[in-house]
C-alpha cells in the first residue's frame, strides 16, 4: 500500500523534483459522481413529466373512443366542415359548428331514454363510453347504476363551494395572524405563534378530518342549526384549518422580505406602527400574499381525506353552504378502490385527476412566475 | 542566480464587465517571502487567488495573459488543476479548520492523496505540526476538535494542514489580520522560517508586517502593479510617487 | 390631540384584530390537541399498541397499523432520502445558481410539493401498478398476477415521490450553511470537487439531512390519499412479510373506522386512541425536526 502511494506521488514529480502539473488526469470517480448527481437531479423533472403522462394516459380511452363515435355520428357534418376548412373567418362555418354542437347536445339529452339499450350491451364498452362522454358536462354523478352517468359538473361546483368557504375562513385569519407576527408581536409571542403554526402544518389531514367529523360538525350544527351534519361548511372550515399554515408561512415570509428601509422611511415620516404595517408593509407584500392564497387554494382544492370525512359526500348542486357536497378529489379517493381497471368509470376518475393536476399546476406556475416577477419589481423598483 | 518560481506576463483579469487586474507582469523568486501590499480593493488578493486558480470557483471571472509556474502556463488546457493546488497551497484570511479533530485536519490532505498507512500519516502530521510551530501546544490533544483552539492556534493549524500536502509554494491571504499581536508575531516568525523550504507569497494590509518579514514587496493600486522591488528599497526609497504616498500613510 | 387619539384607537383596533386572529389559530390547535388527548388517553395501553384488532375491529389493538406505518416510512425513506440529498447536492454544489437547468429543477421541486396527494395515488396506480407491475408480471411471471396489484412496495415508492421535495428543501438549506471557506480550504489542499463534497460538505450537513428525513417521515406517516389504492388495506390478518403484501396504516385505520365501520359509536374509543397515537407520532417527529433545524440555523448565524 505504502509503496503504491509513494509511487503515485513519485509520478507527479518531474526530473527536477518538482510537481508536474501538465498531465491532466482523468478521474473516474469524479466523472461518475458528477454524471450520477446530475442525472438524479433530473429525477424531479422526470417525475412531473411521468405524472403528466400516466395520469393522462389512463384517462385517454374516453377521448379515443369518443373520437371514433364522433366520426361516425357526424360524418355528414365532417363533410361540410372540410369544405369550409380553409377560411376560418367564414361565417357559415361558425354556424355550421354551432349546429353540430346543438345536435350532440340533443343526443345526450335523449341518452337517458335510450340508455336501457346501452346497459344491455354494457360489455362492449364502446357504447358505454359514448354515453359517458356525453354525460360528463351534466350535473348527474351516478357512476354505479344500470345506466351510469358521469356528470362532473356538480363535483366541480361542490369543490369550488368548499374552496371558497375555506378561503373565506382561512385567508383573512392567516394573513392577519401573519401581519401580527411580522409587525406587532414581541419576541416571546413570536416564539409561541410560529412553532404552533409549524405544528399545525404537521397535522396529518386525517387527524383534522377526524376532528371535523367527530367534534366540529356537532359543535357547528349546534350554533348554526342546519339539517345535514356534514356539509360543505364543515368541510370548508376543516380544510381552511389545513390551509392556514401554508398561507401564514408564505405571507409572513413576504411581509418580512419587505426591505427595512420602507419601514424606517415610513416611521421617520411620523407614521405609527400600525399605519406602517397597514399602508406600507402590507401593500408592498401583496404579490406574496396573493401567492400564499393561491397555494392555499391549491391545497384545499386537492385535499382528499378531509373532504371524504367532513363534506357529506353527496353530489348535489346548489349554492347553499349547508348542504352536502362531493369534491373532485374525494370522488377519486372514494371510488377508485372499487372500480374495475380499464372501465369507463376508471377512466373518468383519471380524467378528474388530470383536471386537478392541471389546475394545481397552473396555480403554482402563476404563484411562481407572475407573483415573483411582480414582487421583485415592487421591492427593487426594477 | 535566483531561480524564478512564478512569472506572469501581461495578465488581465475581468470580473464580469469590470477590469479587476490590469496588465500585471511580475517575477517572483523561489524560496523567498514576497509580500503584496496596497489599499483594500486594489486587486492583491484577487491576484494571489489566480496563482492557484481559486478564482475558477467564482462565476464570471475571465483571465488573459500568462501565469507561469516553473515555466508552465497554469491556465493552459492540459493543466490538472487539482495537482496544481497541491503544488501551490493556500492559507486563508480567516482560519478555517474543518470541524474534525486536530489530527484529522492535518491528515486530510495526505489522506485524499491516498496515504493510508497509519505510521506514515502520523509522521506527516507530526512534521507538519512541527513545521507550523504548533506541535508542542497540541501534541497531547491531537484527538480534540480543532474548533477548541484559539484563533492564532487555528491559523497555525491551517498552515500545518497546508504544509502536510508538501507544496512548493504557499500563498497566504492576510493570514494574521484577525489575530492578536502575540499570535501575529508567532505567525510572522513562522513565515520567516518557512522560506527555507517554500516559496511564500503573502498578501497583507499591514505595512510593518511586510517590512518585517518579506524579501520583496509588490505595491498594487487600483488593479495595477505599481512597483515591485526589494522590500528595503520599497520602504526606504521607492521609485514611484504613489508608492511613497502609500508607504508614508498619505492614503489607504 | 383628538386626531391622535382617534388614530390610536384605530391602531389598537387593528393590532387587536390581528392579535385575535393569531390567538384564534393557536386556540384551534390547542382545542384539537386537547380534545384528541382527552378522548384517546384512556385507550392508550401497552396492550392497545401491541395487539391485533378483534371482533371485526370493535375491540383489540392497532399493532398491525403501527407496524405497517413504520414499514411504509422506512421503505419510503430508503428511496426518498438518497435521491433527495443528491438532488440538493446538485443544486447547491454543481448547478450554477441562475442556469436554466437549476431553475427548471427548482420549479419542478416546488411543483411536486404542491401537487395534491391524491394525484400521487393515481400516478402510483397508473405507473407502478398498471405499467411497471403488470409488465413485470407479464415478462417474468408469465402473466401470474403478483406485482400488478397494490402492495407495500408500490405504496412506499408513491409516498417517496410525495416526500421527495421535503427532503430536497431541508438538505439544500443545510448544505448552504456549510461555509464557503471550508470548501475553499479543501480544494486548496488539492482535493477534488467530489472529495470535498464527500468529506467536508456532507459531514457538515448531516443534521440537515436528518431534519429532512424526519420531516419526510412525519409527512409520510400521516398521509393517506396516496396509498388509498396503491397498497393499504382495510384489514389484514397477518403482518406484511414481503414487498408484495398489502398492509395496514394508522391514518387509513382512522378513516375506515370513522366512515365505514358498522357501528361508529361502539368503536369511538379506538378511533380516538388511534388518532392520538398518530398525532403523537407526528408531533414527536416534528418537534425533533424543529429543534434540529433551529440548531442548524443558530450555527449558521454563529
Amino acid at each position: 500500500m505504502t509503496k503504491k502511494t509513494k509511487k503515485a506521488k513519485q509520478s507527479e514529480l518531474t526530473d527536477s523534483g518538482l510537481i508536474d502539473i501538465t498531465k491532466k488526469k482523468f478521474r473516474w470517480s469524479e466523472y461518475l459522481a458528477e454524471k450520477i448527481i446530475k442525472g438524479t437531479a433530473f429525477l424531479s423533472i422526470t417525475i412531473i413529466v411521468l405524472i403528466f403522462f400516466f395520469v393522462f394516459r389512463e384517462s385517454m380511452p374516453i377521448f379515443s373512443t369518443a373520437k371514433a363515435t364522433a366520426k361516425t355520428e357526424a360524418a355528414m357534418e365532417n363533410q361540410a366542415e372540410q369544405e369550409t376548412y380553409g377560411d376560418v373567418t367564414d361565417k357559415p362555418k361558425v354556424e355550421d359548428t354551432q349546429e353540430t354542437y346543438g345536435e350532440v347536445k340533443d343526443v345526450s339529452a335523449t341518452a337517458d331514454s335510450t340508455s336501457e339499450a346501452y346497459s344491455v350491451s354494457a360489455g362492449s364498452g364502446f357504447d358505454d363510453n359514448q354515453t359517458a362522454l356525453k354525460s360528463i358536462l351534466t350535473k348527474d354523478w351516478v357512476p354505479v347504476s344500470q345506466k351510469p352517468r358521469y356528470g362532473i359538473f356538480s363535483l366541480i361546483i361542490g369543490t369550488f363551494k368548499v374552496t371558497i368557504i375555506s378561503m373565506l375562513f382561512a385567508a383573512p385569519l392567516a394573513i392577519m395572524a401573519a401581519l401580527y407576527t411580522a409587525s406587532f408581536a414581541g419576541k416571546r409571542l413570536k416564539e409561541i405563534i410560529k412553532p404552533t403554526i409549524e405544528m399545525l402544518a404537521g397535522f396529518p389531514s386525517v387527524v383534522i378530518g377526524f376532528f371535523a367529523l367527530m367534534v366540529m360538525a356537532t359543535f357547528l350544527q349546534e350554533i348554526f342549526h342546519y339539517d345535514t351534519r356534514l356539509n360543505s361548511f364543515v368541510g370548508g372550515i376543516a380544510m381552511g384549518i389545513a390551509a392556514i399554515p401554508i398561507i401564514f408561512t408564505i405571507t409572513e415570509d413576504a411581509l418580512t422580505a419587505v426591505p427595512k428601509t420602507f419601514k424606517e422611511a415610513s416611521l421617520a415620516l411620523g407614521a405609527s406602527k400600525w399605519q406602517t404595517a397597514f399602508f406600507v408593509i402590507l401593500p408592498a407584500a401583496t404579490p406574496g400574499i396573493f401567492a400564499a392564497v393561491l397555494l392555499g387554494i391549491g391545497r384545499v382544492f386537492g385535499e382528499t381525506m378531509i373532504a371524504l370525512m367532513a363534506t357529506g359526500n353527496a353530489a348535489q348542486m346548489d349554492l347553499n353552504p349547508f348542504t352536502s357536497v362531493r369534491t373532485l378529489a374525494a370522488t377519486i379517493g372514494a371510488e377508485m378502490a372499487e372500480v374495475v381497471f380499464g372501465d369507463t368509470h376508471y377512466n373518468v376518475l383519471f380524467l378528474i385527476g388530470s383536471l386537478l393536476f392541471i389546475f394545481t399546476f397552473i396555480l403554482n406556475a402563476i404563484a411562481e412566475f407572475y407573483v415573483k416577477g411582480k414582487l421583485m419589481k415592487r421591492i427593487q423598483g426594477k | 542566480m535566483i531561480h524564478e518560481k512564478i512569472h506572469t506576463e501581461n495578465m488581465f483579469l475581468h470580473y464580469g464587465s469590470k477590469l479587476a487586474l490590469n496588465d500585471i507582469s511580475i517575477q517572483i523568486p523561489e524560496k523567498k517571502v514576497t509580500a503584496f501590499i496596497g489599499p483594500s480593493g486594489c486587486g492583491k488578493s484577487t491576484f494571489l487567488r489566480s496563482l492557484n486558480r481559486m478564482n475558477d470557483l467564482i462565476d464570471g471571472v475571465k483571465i488573459e495573459g500568462k501565469i507561469l509556474i516553473d515555466g508552465i502556463n497554469i491556465y493552459d488546457n492540459n493543466i490538472d488543476v487539482v495537482t496544481l493546488r497541491k503544488k501551490v497551497g493556500m492559507v486563508f484570511q480567516k482560519s478555517n479548520p474543518f470541524a474534525k479533530s486536530i489530527y484529522e485536519n492535518v491528515a486530510y490532505g495526505p489522506r485524499i492523496n491516498g496515504v493510508k498507512d497509519k505510521k506514515q500519516l502520523d509522521e506527516i502530521v507530526e512534521t507538519a505540526l512541527q513545521n507550523a510551530a504548533i506541535w508542542t501546544e497540541v501534541k497531547d490533544r491531537l484527538g480534540d476538535s480543532a474548533m477548541g483552539l484559539s484563533g492564532g492556534q487555528q491559523q497555525r493549524l491551517c498552515i500545518a494542514r497546508t504544509l502536510a500536502v508538501n507544496p512548493e509554494i504557499v500563498l497566504m491571504d492576510e493570514p494574521a489580520s484577525a489575530l492578536d499581536p502575540l499570535s501575529t508575531s508567532k505567525i510572522e516568525e513562522l513565515i520567516v522560517q518557512l522560506k527555507e523550504k517554500y516559496t511564500i507569497v503573502i498578501v497583507t494590509h499591514n505595512m510593518q508586517q511586510a517590512a518585517r518579514i518579506s524579501d520583496l514587496t509588490a505595491f498594487f493600486y487600483l488593479g495595477e502593479l505599481i512597483e515591485f522591488d526589494k522590500t528595503k528599497k520599497i520602504f526606504t526609497n521607492p521609485d514611484k510617487k504613489q508608492t511613497e504616498d502609500y508607504i508614508t500613510g498619505r492614503f489607504g | 390631540m383628538i386626531k391622535s387619539f382617534k388614530r390610536n384607537i384605530k391602531g389598537i383596533l387593528i393590532e387587536g384584530m390581528t392579535l385575535s386572529a393569531a390567538l384564534l389559530i393557536i386556540a384551534i390547535v390547542v382545542v384539537m390537541v386537547t380534545v384528541i388527548v382527552i378522548g384517546g388517553k384512556d385507550q392508550i395501553s401497552w396492550e392497545f399498541l401491541t395487539s391485533f384488532p378483534e371482533d371485526g375491529m370493535t375491540k383489540g389493538g392497532i399493532f398491525p397499523a403501527i407496524y405497517g406505518t413504520a414499514l411504509l416510512v422506512i421503505i419510503m425513506s430508503v428511496a426518498a432520502v438518497p435521491f433527495g440529498t443528491i438532488t440538493a447536492i446538485y443544486l447547491t454544489e454543481y448547478a450554477k445558481e441562475n442556469s436554466i437547468i437549476a431553475k427548471t429543477i427548482r420549479f419542478a421541486v416546488r411543483t411536486l410539493a404542491v401537487i395534491p396527494s391524491i394525484i400521487y395515488g393515481l400516478f402510483g396506480l397508473g405507473f407502478f401498478i398498471k405499467f411497471v407491475g403488470t409488465n413485470v408480471d407479464n415478462t417474468f411471471l408469465g402473466g401470474h398476477l403478483k406485482w400488478g396489484q397494490p402492495n407495500i412496495l408500490w405504496a412506499s415508492l408513491t409516498m417517496a415521490l410525495l416526500t421527495l421535495p421535503v427532503v430536497i428543501v431541508s438538505v439544500e438549506e443545510a448544505l448552504k450553511t456549510v461555509p464557503r471557506d471550508l470548501r475553499a480550504a479543501s480544494l486548496a489542499l488539492g482535493a477534488t470537487k467530489w472529495q470535498t463534497i464527500w468529506k467536508v460538505v456532507i459531514p457538515g450537513s448531516i443534521s440537515g439531512i436528518m431534519t429532512g428525513t424526519i420531516l419526510a417521515v412525519s409527512r409520510g406517516a400521516g398521509e393517506v390519499a396516496p396509498i388509498l389504492f396503491t397498497g393499504v388495506a382495510y384489514y389484514v390478518a397477518t403482518l406484511p412479510t414481503s414487498f408484495s403484501d398489502q398492509f395496514m396504516v394508522l391514518g387509513y385505520h382512522i378513516y375506515v373506522m370513522t366512515t365505514q365501520s358498522a357501528n361508529v359509536d361502539k368503536t369511538m374509543p379506538i378511533q380516538f386512541g388511534t388518532t392520538l397515537v398518530l398525532l403523537a407520532l407526528t408531533f414527536i417527529l416534528n418537534i425533533s425536526a424543529i429543534i434540529l433545524r433551529y440548531r442548524i440555523r443558530k450555527k449558521k448565524t454563529d
